[in-house]
Parts: structure tokens; sequence; C-alpha cells
């Protein structure tokens, strides 16, 4: 048993590690990828995995919970508020729209029951985020008319699998005579219907409650800890018993997630808990969609090709069109409106989760499943294919591009410049951006920090600064400036080797302890960096020149001139600094440096000093003057 | 090849707000032989860096101080910079030749109108005559000072005025790149405006 669940997994996986980057390669999404990759190793091709597939496809559905969970999580209510306009009015249509056409052309079209044509036509009017997404990103349409559209709209559908997903339980007992108690056990279907009504009423409130007062505190508790590991075990606690409640209540452990993540979207923890749950829900979904590959059915679809053919067709069509009509209503430009609508035209995931599930409750054929399957997945093929089409012969035609249009942001753009630490150091900067009306977002590390931060209304998010995904999801790819302001220097080095590796374009301003710090800095290529033992030293040691009768005029040219000469020689020395056998820096190496200092500056000082403004120079070197 | 090389040293506390001299940059022929320097941004602390300047100075043969006219005068900076810059033994003294022989001018902005710059007008002196002392200066230092190129009135200009005011100072930055100056030519001006309009 142990050996074949090992062999199953290395199967599975084996085929997502091939197939993944090979749709990657080909400029696909990597759920196609994943398709593929089940698809290769499904009963109807190798034949690697048979009915045995189904304990890892149990497995893998609970990365549709987590998707939820997450989506739930992005869902940042400020943003979701000042796009409901947008949110509500075009994804409503769009959805709406798609779907009743849909359901009443298959029902009288192809004669289909209507629950099955129902189901269908939900999943089919949903598009695929992942692949929208990604080509908006890829092409730098964010910001433009279109980008925001399409984002109002796949918001909506993310929104609108919730309801869905609850709905089609409700079909099951009509259809196919399964026993809904088979598929929905639960503790409470015994009772009258007015209590179960109550439990789940009560079970949705408590979700709120506790995520608001325990789950909340609970996570400022572990993540006091600085444990990194027992953070990503409480994030996977919540999904899991959010789900598990939901669950004895006869409720779809997906709706749970999805208001699970509502509830904590808006607490500090917010970006924290996304960069631990996206790897489990990478791979779970993964999973989920090699499952959905492995149960097409070729014989099936090959038996027929041409309806398979014209129903692509047929709903790229319909889905394009109905857009459009969307674009037209929100009075979109030409180029705008074609560029909105061929993008999102696709079936997407969603349908792949919507049809898995119905496929489950056997609310649809199992050949019609397996069929439309195929037709979701042939349709977000045909994307890429579709937007290269319009982009090199329908656009150039149409004029009036309006790539660069930026109007007032309706999205919650990411900020231009992010700050990693916020203690003195680093608040100090955060306050100075602010008054000069830049806003920041925040990395911080310790949670009661971030807590009163955030209750002062900056932008600030609880986390390691030093972990990849936090950094993605602060947006330090589309940053411009980066601030690494973290105390511990070690940290901060860390920081900085990372936001180079992977971010190279966003610009770096890194904090130095002392000269030590500077160093390593100039080691890892950064120009740019801030010795805190400089600045306000040279101020302190100006102050003491006035004390001692200086004019205040003239100690503070020689502070400024002793930063400059400071700074080149922090140059100079950090090069030298590896001529020397040893690399690390000791207290020797220190001591020694020390003096070298001291001598030079003797040297320069007097050398350096200029003869501005000094009537007696001028007198002694040119006698004349005088005359 | 352009035949001379031009240095702009250029004095603006606040450059983001100023119409005309944004225009006047932007219009700047695109050339290697062309050197904008822009004193706030490099010093906002006033700690203006000699030995750089000097090196600057030697590299080009046309010097101009762009500046916005201030009290009858430059922005602070520019006399921190005459004060830090131009000194003895290196510009001025009998050993102090580096700048001899090359030229300079100023090309201004002032607020009020042409007609005001005139012993009977409100200003009661000429531009040529308030800037005396840069005159003087540059005099001191061998220099071929030249009159200034001044665009009036621009408090009462419009986008397309700062415009065409812009592209004119262009043309005379070309105009000076590429053509041979000899000192005899500007004698008796009180405008460069007025050269460089016989010129075309």
């Amino acid at each position: 048993m142990e050996t074949n669940f090992f062999l199953e997994a290395m199967i599975y996986l084996t085929a997502a590690v091939i197939c993944v980057p090979i749709a990657k390669k080909m400029g696909l999404s990597s759920i196609l990828g994943y398709l593929f990759a089940g698809i290769l190793i499904g009963p109807s091709l190798l034949g690697l995995i048979g009915q045995k597939g189904e304990d890892i496809m149990h497995f893998a559905e609970f990365g549709v919970v987590m998707m939820l969970f997450l989506i739930g999580l992005e869902l940042d209510p400020n943003k979701f508020w000042k796009m409901r306009k947008f949110i509500a009015g075009m994804g409503s249509i769009q959805v709406l729209g798609t779907t009743v056409v849909l359901f009443f052309g298959l029902q009288w079209i192809l004669g289909w029951n209507w629950q099955t044509a129902l189901t269908i036509a939900m999943a089919l009017a949903l598009s695929s985020t992942a692949i929208v997404l990604q080509t908006l990103k890829e092409k730098g349409l964010n910001n433009t008319s279109m980008g925001r559209s399409s984002f109002a709209v796949l918001l909506f559908q993310d929104i609108a699998v919730i309801p869905i997903l609850a709905v089609i339980p409700l079909m099951v007992s009509e259809v196919s005579g399964a026993n809904p108690d088979e598929i929905v056990p639960s503790l409470i279907s015994d009772f009258p219907a007015w209590i179960q009504t109550l439990v789940v009423i009560g079970a949705i409130v408590s979700i709120y409650f506790l995520g608001k007062y325990v789950i909340v505190p609970l996570l400022r508790v572990v993540a006091k800890t600085r444990l990194q590991e027992l953070f990503t075990a409480s994030a996977l606690l919540v999904v899991f018993s959010v789900s598990f409640l939901m669950e004895l209540v006869g409720l779809s452990p997906a709706l749970g997630a999805f208001m699970a993540g509502v509830v904590l979207a808006n607490s500090e923890f917010r970006h924290e808990l996304e960069g631990d749950i996206a790897p489990f829900k990478g791979l779970l979904l993964g999973l989920f969609f090699i499952g959905v590959g492995a149960s097409i059915d070729f014989e099936l679809i090959l038996s027929s090709p041409v309806f398979i053919l014209l129903f692509v067709l047929a709903l790229t069509i319909l889905k394009f069109l109905i857009l459009f009509g969307v674009g037209l209503v929100y009075k979109k430009n030409l180029d705008q409106n074609l560029q909105f609508s061929i993008g999102l035209s696709q079936a997407g995931e969603f349908g792949f989760v919507i049809m898995g599930f119905a496929m489950g409750l056997s609310i649809v054929p199992n050949d019609l499943s397996n069929q439309i399957l195929a037709v979701i997945a042939i349709t977000m093929l045909l994307t890429p294919i579709l937007n290269v089409i319009n982009e090199k012969f329908i656009l150039p035609n149409v004029g009036t591009r309006q790539k660069e249009e930026k109007e007032d942001d309706l999205i919650d753009e990411k900020n231009e410049v992010i700050i990693a630490g916020f203690g003195h150091f680093g608040s100090t900067i955060g306050r100075l951006l602010r008054a000069n009306k830049v806003d920041v977002t925040v990395l911080d590390h310790d949670a009661e920090r971030v807590e009163v931060l955030r209750k002062m209304g900056f932008k600030v998010y609880y986390g390691d600064a030093t972990r990849l995904e936090l950094l993605k999801a602060a947006g330090a790819d589309e940053a411009k400036l980066f601030i690494a302001a973290i105390d511990n220097p070690e940290v901060n080095l860390n920081l900085v080797e990372l936001l180079q590796k992977h971010f190279p374009n966003v610009r770096v301003l890194a904090r130095a302890r002392n000269r030590v710090d500077a160093y390593e800095l100039i080691d890892h290529g950064v120009k740019n960096f801030y010795r805190e033992t400089l600045y306000t030293a040279v101020h302190l040691g100006v102050d003491a020149l006035v004390e001692l009768g200086y004019r205040r005029y003239t100690a503070t040219r020689q502070g400024q001139q002793f930063i400059k000469y400071d700074q080149d020689t922090t140059w100079k020395l950090a090069k030298k600094r590896h001529d020397k056998m040893a690399y690390m820096v000791t207290v020797m190496e220190e001591v020694k440096m020390q003096e070298e200092l001291l001598r030079r500056d003797l040297y320069t000082q007097n050398e350096g000093n200029d003869h501005s403004w000094d009537s007696d120079y001028l007198k002694k070197e040119n006698p004349k003057v005088t005359e | 090849m352009p035949s001379n090389k031009i240095l702009i040293l250029f004095a603006h506390p606040l450059y983001e707000k100023s119409h005309a001299h944004i225009e006047m940059i932007k219009n700047l022929p695109k050339s290697d032989a062309i050197t904008f320097h822009d004193l706030y941004e490099n010093y906002p602390d006033f700690n203006i860096d000699i030995e750089k300047e000097q090196e600057l100075l030697k590299g080009h043969n046309i010097i101009v101080w762009q500046h916005p006219m201030y009290w009858y005068s430059a922005p602070p900076i520019l006399k921190q910079w005459i004060d830090l810059v131009l000194e003895y033994k290196w510009a001025y003294g009998s050993t102090g030749t580096a700048l001899q022989g090359k030229f300079i001018f100023q090309a201004i902005t002032t607020g009020g109108r042409k007609e005001n710059y005139c012993d009977t007008g409100k200003d009661r002196f000429t531009i040529y005559e308030l800037l005396d002392p840069f005159n003087q200066t540059a005099q001191v230092c061998q220099m071929n000072y030249l009159p200034p190129y001044v665009i009036h009135g621009t408090f009462k200009m419009e986008a397309k005025d700062y415009k065409k005011a812009g592209e004119e100072y262009g043309r005379l930055i070309a105009y000076l790149l590429e053509h041979k100056l000899s000192a005899s030519e500007f004698k008796d001006l009180l405008y460069l405006n007025d050269w460089i309009d016989n010129k075309k």
C-alpha cells in the first residue's frame, strides 16, 4: 500500500515536472500543462494510473478549497468598494448574460435537461483568471482601461463560484437518483429544516467571530515565536478547521474557506498567510488538474470531433459577443474593447472545478462531462492564438491604441516604495515620505508594531522580508524603490542579496549600521547605502566644533567635506580589503582600519581645505591685493 | 564635428515649477559637445565640489550661466559657485589663466517686460547694466563676457509662448555650437537675442 502511494505520487509529479515547463515554454498556461500531464498518464493514453488515482484525487480536491481561501484573502474590501460599480456591473452582465444564453441555448438546441444545461452553462460562463492575469502582466496592460475591466469581471467570477458551488448539490436528487445523504454526510441532516437553517447561519456567523477574535489573536501569539514553520502550520490549521466545521453542518468547505479568507483579508497577516498557503494550493490544484486530465476519456471525444469543434467555436463567439456588449455599455474604445473581449473569451479553470464537482455528484452524464472538459481545454488553448491574431491583424487597423492611458487608479495599486523594517530607522523614512504624500508599503516582523502602525493608517504587512513569496506579494517586482532598513545587518544583507537576484529592476537603498556593513553592501554591488553611524556622528562633531567656538557655517562645511571624504575612503578601502588574505573582518582588522583612517584624515583634511572667503590667505599670497 | 564645447551651468531653486526654463532645457540640442550641469540638483547643500567644477570649465570653451533673475541678480547658488570655484591662482591672479579666452554669457528669464529695463523704466537699469558684477568677474578671469540672452515677460506667457521661447533658445545654442566666435562681434550689443536674430 505504502509503496503504491509513493509510486503513484512519483508518476503524478514526474508528469507535472515534465509537462508544465513544456507548456510554459510554449507560452501556455501552467494549467494546460497539468491537464496534459493528466491526459498523458491517464487511462486513455499511457494508463499509468487507473482507478487508484481516486485517492490522490480526493486529496487534491482540497486544492480547490485552498484556492478559494486565497481568493477570499485577496479580496481587499477597500479595493472591492472602489471598484464596486465595475465589478457588480460588468461582472454581473457577463456572468448572468452568458449563463442565461447558454442555459436556454443548450436546452433548446441540444435538448439537454435543465440541470445539465444549467451546470454546464455556469461552468462555461467563467473565464480563466490564470490565463488572463498572466497575459495582462506580460503585456503590461494592468493599468489600462481594458486591464481594469478584465480585473473587475474576473473578480466577480471569483465570487460567483461560491454560489455556483453551493447551488450544484441542490440539483442532485432530481437527476441521477443519487442519494444526497451519501454525498453530503452531515450531523444535522436528521434535524428539521428550520433548525438546519439556523445551524447554517450560526456556522457562518461563527466563522466571522472566530476569525476576528480567535484566529487573529492566535496568529499574533504564533507570530511572536518567530518560528516560520509554526506559522505555516497555523495557516493550514485555519483552513482545515474551517473546512471541517463547514462539512459538519453540511455546507461546502470551499464556501467556509472563502469566508475565512475574507475575514482574514483585513488582518495584518494577509500577505504572510498568502505566502504560506500559496505553494500548497499550487501543488494541490496542480494535482487536481492532473486528475481532471486523467479522467478525460479520449475515445469518447474522438468519436465526435465535429460536435466538439463546433461547440468550441460557438462558445468562444458567444462569450466574445457578450463581453463586447459589456464593453459597449461601458463605452470602451474599440481597440480596448477588442482586447478585453478576446482576452476573456475562453472558459477557465473554474470550469474544470465545477465540472469535476458535477461529475462527482453525477449530475451531468459522464460522456458529456468529458466532452465539456475537452471544450474548456481547447478554448484555453485558443486564447493565446486569438490574442496574437488580434494584435497582429485587427488592432493595427483599428487605431487609437491607448496603452499608456492612466486615469485615477480604480485598482488599489501597489505602492512605488517598499520599506522593509519599520523600527526607529525605517519609520523615520516612512514618515518623511508620507509627509510628502508618498504612499509606502511596509514590511515588518514585529506583530505588535504592525498592529499599531496599521491603526495609524500605514499600509503595513507582517512577515519575514527575506521570504520571496512575501516580497512578491508586496509587489517588489513592480516597485520603483526598495528601502532595506532592517535592524539586523545580516538579515538586511540577505534581503539585499535576494532583491538583486530576483528583482533586478527595483532600486535598492540600503541601511548600513557601520563601515563594515557598508563594505558588505559594496561587495554586493549596492551603490546607495547609508551608514547610520556617519551622519549623526558628524552632526554631533559639528556641534562640538561650534561649542568650541567655531562659527557654525565653517563647522558645517567641515562636516560636509568630512562626509564626502569619508564616503570616498569607504569605496577605496572596500576594494583594498580584498587584497588582504583574511576575508572576514576581524577585530584586529577593524583596529587597523581605524588606524589607516586616522592617518588619512590628518593628511587629507589639511590638504583639502579650500581658501574660499579667506582674505588672510589672499593677502599673504598676493601682497598687491591690499593696494 | 562641432567647433565649440558648451557648458551650461543652470541655477534654479524651484525648477519643477518653472515654465520657461523647462522649455529652454527641453530644446537644447542633443550633442556630446554640450554639458548641462544643474547646480541645485548636484549641490543641494551648497557644498560645491571645486575640483570637479574646475575640470568641467577646463573642458569647455563657451560657458552659459542659465538662471532666472531674482532681485536683479542670480539665485544664491551661482554666487556660491563663483565664490568657491573661481579660485585665486586658478581663475585669476598672475598665474590664474585657466579661463583665459573662454566665452561666457548669461541666459536669463525675467517676469517683467523688456520695456521696464531702461533708465526711464520701472527697473531703472538695463539688464546688461544690472549684470555688471558678473561682467566684471568674467573680465578679471580674462574671459570674453558676451551680452545676456534674455527671455522677458515670463509672467504673462502662455504655454505656446514658453514653447516658442524655448525653441529660439535651442537655436541659439545650436548656432553657437557650430560657429567660431570673435569677441568683436558683440560690441555695443545689449542683448544676445539681437545678435542671433541678425544671423538668421
